[in-house]
């Protein structure tokens, strides 16, 4: 047994409405790679800003002991400073700038009023030889590959004198082979005596690289497996630890409806990315959902599936899109128009409520009516109280919890501000509903709610696509479930056939297919 | 390990309603917090019309209606300024510059007799097409709008010193032409001369009829009204018209807000009813008391019907239509906005053009009251415009804002600017006060925003 290196006891980290961390505890041995997995939403992210000071001391409870001494950190310099290093999922680079003035951004070479350009760019290539580059520091970033951006990262937590480095799905935006060269780049620190905490997705990586693994769910550590054994923790052991959960009546029972005609029909979809046009997010996709029918689209984050949702609204994401899309079996060739879409009686209810669906700083009443203006108005006037009427009646069927319709969307509690989204799209009467994520962030009651305006909404013969990265969601509330990864659908199965293995085992056979 | 006791898995967190204040210290704050502006102004009328000398009153006949007048620009402008920010900060900065090219032209025409309502037509068609084509460039390429508008900042200035040969062309327009009457400042540019020219019989009436009874009321020395003046009054005639005009207005608004109450009783939308009953007795006084002051001058002046009508229109526009709700829902959110299957790009369309179309209209009123223009009119007219806008509460950042907020800016400031004129405040002064005016507002904003998160 090594040496502790860091410690974290009984954490609890609480946001508005939500647990995210629930008396967390969490050991790292010095010179380990440790890997932390868990589900969408199972708190790793939140654990490493808790380190890191991006949370400061205070906004959480319990302690963080790190190489024998209670640490207090109220921003990321103090816990750089310790040579605790963080990695950030999204690259923090900025692509005008060369790799050198990147690496040493926030930790300027010679005097704060005079950089020191020469000993930049001999440090800034001495530690790209350290992580395998043989770019010139003065290169801008925006010309090497991603790839390459991702070693750029590792080298500048180096420059940091990086003691713990931790690695926020590091690979997730990288190829198979530079996702090998990164995970072999992090061996051969550990053999220098690095100590690292890497959190990813794929399982496979965590049991290449890790020395241990601790398992995150719902906020709460379940179990630290050892990965010293003569043979490799399989992943199904993981998967086990990650799904595992007990439900009780989490989800209202679905009532069986009998489903109708095929109401829309995607075939052969294929999205480019906007920026890279080589790179298909959606490809080659081929789904259909029937009238009163609710489908679950499951799939990790980045397997496309908001992209394929978004593609189908009105063309709002993605360039060169083709591939036939069918309404009541009628071909419709829809151009770039998200009004085209709801006039189709298409509506996209978006996962990112606050940045995409809502307008925080308004009242209920005209984010409800937004999307269906043409509904209270006559001739582009607005009738005032038509507008205030139907705020009212969706308030009441969705049980919107709000002293009054004039309440500002900001002031309400995720869950409420969910119900208002679904107001929005529900008041433009779609025939066809497309859920992104629709209980992501807000409590379990709410959620109950949430699931019981869906089964109420296919009731009505509408039909319904659900896009969910919760497993246990997907497979209760859905009738059929298709498996997106890497922008395909990799597996369709009734939902009453599928269970949380085989769909995870679905996934990780096609990733490493891949 | 220590043995603490917590509630297990799914702990539910029922959402904390957002209490509504109930204790009075809360409710003086939100009041102090919602009507800041309006205190600040009526503090400094109060500073400039009662504690100063009387003859420099800023609340005196006279003072008032030239207050008005050289304000006009300003409630144009503001107007059109206050779209663009509400799409999301976005200004214009060449409408100062569209003001004095549209002036120009038009003032050419009039120098060349052509019909004054072609002149003015011309002059707010030039404000349209330059307003749709930054606006094309604006929302349709991107570029922008601050660039793309400093850019016509300086072309459509120099456009117009090159059509006027750079020579200045004020006093050009005859005084008593058609033209003054209805864009300027001079003996008969007011409402009643205008209605007394197009009705005979109230002009007859105002020689030795019922209108010329009334006016020996309120002219009478000593007369009951004349106490209810502000600085020197030794007017010797008094505007029937405008003072019946104004108390019909007074009626109409009470009548309106009775209304409004009714039906909000009938539809179950909770108000405050004590509330909305002062805030109507206050304004139709502030309308009458107006009214009676500028009738104690020449009455109400021809711009003031210019400034009305716009303020009006988009009053309206803003608070009650479709395309006003987009403005209010781009700048509050463009991602939700464009995926709720609105053309974002024509919402920015529709603010550049309409910002044109009202500098046009700012160029005839700055020509009218000039009696021509000059190549150097209209500078710093956009700073005004804007500064007017952020004093009266819209948000830098887009999307809050209204027009009644950014008349309370527009004369906060424009009285601050004369009252300081009048009591002989020189102008290097006059611009520091106006620049720590405008931070103060903007500071305020900032730091009540701050508290409420």
């Amino acid at each position: 047994m090594g040496k502790i290196l860091l410690e974290m006891k009984n954490i609890t980290k609480t946001f508005p409405g939500v647990k995210a961390l629930d008396n967390v505890n969490f050991q790292v041995e010095e010179g380990e790679i440790h890997a932390l997995v868990g589900e969408n939403g199972a708190g790793k992210s939140t654990l490493m800003n808790v380190l890191s000071g991006i949370y400061p001391h205070g906004t959480y409870e319990g302690d963080i002991v790190y190489d024998g001494e209670v640490c207090k950190f109220s921003n990321i310099k103090d816990s750089e400073k310790k040579g605790i290093v963080i990695i950030h999922q999204e690259l923090a680079l900025v692509p005008e700038m060369t790799i050198g003035e990147n690496m040493f951004l926030g930790n300027e070479q010679g005097h704060k009023f005079a950089i020191n350009w020469n000993k930049t760019y001999a440090e800034a290539d001495k530690y790209l030889r350290m992580v395998g580059l043989t770019e010139s520091s003065k290169e801008l970033i925006k010309t090497i590959g991603t790839g390459k951006q991702q070693l750029v990262e590792i080298a500048k937590a180096l420059a940091k004198k990086a003691r713990l480095l931790i690695l926020d799905e590091p690979t997730s935006s990288l190829n198979e082979e530079d996702s090998r060269a990164l995970l072999d780049l992090m061996l051969s620190f550990k053999q220098q005596g690095m100590t690292m905490i890497i959190i990813t997705h794929k399982l496979n990586e965590v049991s290449y690289v890790a020395d241990k693994i601790t398992v995150l769910r719902d906020g709460s550590t379940i179990e630290t497996i050892d990965n010293h054994g003569t043979e490799p923790v399989s992943e199904e052991r993981i998967i086990k630890g990650m799904v595992g959960r007990e439900i009780t009546n989490r989800f209202p029972k679905r009532p069986h409806v009998v489903p109708g005609e095929v109401k829309m029909e995607v075939s052969h979809w294929t999205v480019r990315h906007p920026l890279y046009s080589e790179r298909k997010v959606v490809d080659d996709v081929s789904i259909y959902v029937r009238a009163g029918e609710v489908i679950g689209i499951y799939g990790l984050m980045g397997a496309g599936r908001t992209e394929l949702a978004m593609s189908i609204f009105g063309q709002s994401y993605g360039v060169g899109i083709t591939g036939e899309l069918k309404l009541d079996g009628q071909p419709v060739k829809m151009r770039k128009s998200v009004a085209e879409a709801i006039r189709h009686k298409i509506a996209y209810v978006t996962e990112d409520r606050k940045g995409n669906g809502l307008i925080l700083n308004k009242s209920i009443t005209v984010n409800t009516t937004l999307a269906n203006l043409r509904a209270v108005s006559s001739r582009t006037v607005i009738d005032g109280d038509k507008e205030y009427a139907a705020a009212e009646e969706y308030r009441g069927k969705l049980q919107i919890k709000t002293p009054s319709v004039e309440q500002l969307v900001g002031n309400l509690s995720g869950g409420n501000q969910q119900k208002v989204l679904l107001a929005k799209w529900m008041f433009a009467e779609p025939e066809i509903l497309i859920l992104d994520e629709p209980t992501r962030g807000i409590d379990v009651g709410a959620k109950y709610e949430i699931y019981c305006i869906i089964n109420d909404l296919a009731a009505a013969g509408k039909s319904v696509v659900m896009i969910s990265s919760e497993l246990p969601e997907v497979l209760n509330m859905s009738d059929r479930v298709y498996v997106m990864n890497e922008g395909r659908i990799i597996d369709e199965v009734p939902a009453a056939e599928a269970s949380q293995e085989s769909i995870m085992a679905a996934i990780i056979r096609s990733g490493r297919g891949a | 390990m220590s043995e603490q006791v917590i509630g297990g898995q799914g702990t539910e967190k029922t959402p904390v309603p957002r209490r509504e204040p109930k204790n009075i210290g809360l409710m003086i704050g939100n009041f102090f917090r919602k009507y800041t502006m309006v205190l600040a102004l009526v503090a400094v009328v109060i500073f400039f019309g009662v504690l100063v000398e009387e003859k420099n009153s800023i609340l005196s006949s006279k003072n008032l209606t030239s207050l008005i007048t050289a304000n006009t620009y300003v409630f144009i402008l503001a107007t059109g300024m206050l779209l663009c920010i509400l799409t999301g900060g976005n200004i214009d900065l060449s409408v100062g510059s569209v003001v004095c090219l549209a002036g120009a032209v038009g003032c050419i025409m009039l120098e060349a007799k052509i019909n004054m309502w072609l002149a003015v037509l011309a002059m707010m068609g030039i404000g349209l097409v330059i307003g749709v084509f930054q606006g094309f460039w604006i929302a349709k390429i991107r570029v922008p709008a601050f660039i793309a508008t400093l850019s016509g900042f300086y072309a459509y200035r120099g456009f117009a010193s090159w059509i006027m040969n750079g020579e200045s062309h004020v006093g050009m327009i005859a005084k008593d032409s058609d033209f003054v009457k209805f864009f300027g400042s001079y003996n008969n540019s007011y409402v009643s001369s205008v209605l007394r020219g197009w009705f005979p019989a109230l002009e007859q009436s105002a020689k030795d009829g019922w209108i010329a009874s009334v006016e020996k009321i309120f002219t009478r020395e000593g007369s009951f009204f004349r106490n209810l003046l502000f600085g020197v009054n030794s007017a010797k005639n008094f505007d029937v018209i405008s003072f019946l005009i104004g108390l019909l207005a007074a009626l109409i608004f009470i009548a309106m807000m009775v209304r409004k109450m009714i039906v909000q009783k009938k539809m179950g939308i909770k108000q405050s009813v004590p509330g909305q009953i002062i805030t109507t007795v206050i304004v139709s006084l502030a309308i009458i008391w107006l009214s009676l002051a500028l009738s104690y001058y020449k009455g109400f002046p021809m711009v003031l019907v210019w400034i009305l009508l716009v303020l009006g229109v988009y009053a309206y526009i803003t608070n009650r239509t479709a395309m006003g709700r987009h403005l209010y829902a781009v700048g509050g959110n463009e991602k939700a906005t464009a995926l709720s299957g609105i053309k974002t790009r024509n919402v920015y369309w529709f603010a550049y053009a309409n910002i044109g179309l009202l500098a046009g209209l700012a160029g005839a009123l700055t020509t009218g009251l000039n009696k021509g223009i000059d190549p150097k009119y209209g500078e710093g007219y956009e700073m005004d415009a804007i500064a007017a806008c952020f004093i009266g509460g819209a948000s830098a950042y887009g999307g809050t804002g209204k027009v009644s907020g950014m008349i309370i800016g527009a004369i906060l400031m424009g009285v601050i600017n004369k009252g300081m004129d009048l009591n002989g405040v020189e102008d290097p002064y006059k611009k520091v006060v106006k620049g720590l005016v405008l931070l103060a507002a903007v500071l305020f904003d900032v730091l009540s925003k701050r508290r409420k998160r």
